[in-house]
């Protein structure tokens, strides 16, 4: 991150239905940080995928705690992370069935994890069970979002 | 904000066609379950998904479709998406989800596929 850093936070009380507002939070930052329109989306996913993790598993979907959300970019990287103080989780243990063995099991877990490793460049947790865990995760603006095109 | 959702229904023959408009996401997924559940209990298991208003998916909504397919197949039924928009899409093929489900261009040829391969091997 070097000096033009910019930095937002939202706290929201940890129910679904404030993941609208957090997808807007993170695309309005995304574009800020010129970012193309499928980036935005994707970091969009990989926020919304996280957050619904923390308020159904880290908080066993009780409405009444708080998800925060800090988003920093510069001029060539726009870094998210997602903070909670519920139960936290080992992702390595997180099994990654294949989709004919999820769907045989009528199961769908891992699959936002999946796409949160996908979409971003970099993702790490820092997971202090009860305490706090925190999500980092990464996306690096490609070289034509974060520079103006050289005129002809 | 970016956060309504709804599930129309109507009847093709004897497929059900369920159309799904806005964002689907762990808040709105519950709804979309909700009508599925309905036709499967009711045992209308020939089942197009019309996508050409969504705009959003996460893997919640992905959920849904997950927990539903292998019981609908079991039963000689199907599941088979359609007009899906190329974000949508991108999620699904992340997931690997056009080896599992047949997806196709858009309604009529979902139709005509119930008519050629009423139940795909999953």
């Amino acid at each position: 991150m070097d000096s033009m850093e910019r930095t937002f936070q939202l706290h929201v009380p940890s129910s679904t239905e404030n993941l609208a507002m957090i997808r807007d939070f993170v695309a309005k930052i995304g574009e800020r940080a010129g970012m193309s329109e499928g980036d935005v989306k994707k970091l969009e996913l990989a926020v919304d995928e996280a957050c619904a993790n923390v308020i159904e598993h880290a908080y066993g979907s009780d409405g009444t705690r708080e998800v925060r959300v800090k988003v920093t970019f510069d001029s060539e990287m726009v870094q998210i992370e997602i903070m909670d103080t519920g139960r936290g989780f080992d992702p390595s243990k997180v099994e990654e069935n294949n989709l004919e063995q999820l769907a045989r099991g009528r199961k769908s877990g891992g699959l936002g994890l999946r796409l949160i490793r996908s979409v971003m460049d970099e993702v790490q947790y820092q997971i202090v069970p009860g305490q706090k865990n925190e999500l980092r995760m990464v996306k690096r603006l490609k070289p034509a979002e974060s520079k103006p095109k050289p005129k002809d | 904000m970016a956060n309504s959702f709804s599930v129309g229904r109507s009847r093709e023959g004897d497929i059900s066609v369920l159309t799904l408009q806005g964002y689907l996401d762990a808040h709105t997924a519950p709804q979309f379950e909700k009508v599925i559940q309905e036709e499967y209990e009711a045992g209308r298991l020939r089942i197009i998904v019309n996508c050409a208003g969504l705009t959003y998916i996460s893997s919640a909504g992905l959920g849904v479709f997950m927990s539903f397919i292998e019981d609908v197949r079991a039963a000689q039924g199907d599941i088979k998406i359609c007009s899906v928009t190329e974000t949508v899409y991108q999620v699904f093929e992340i997931l690997g989800f056009p080896s599992l489900f047949d997806i196709l261009p858009d309604q009529a040829a979902a139709v005509q596929r119930f008519a050629e391969a009423p139940v795909r091997e999953g």
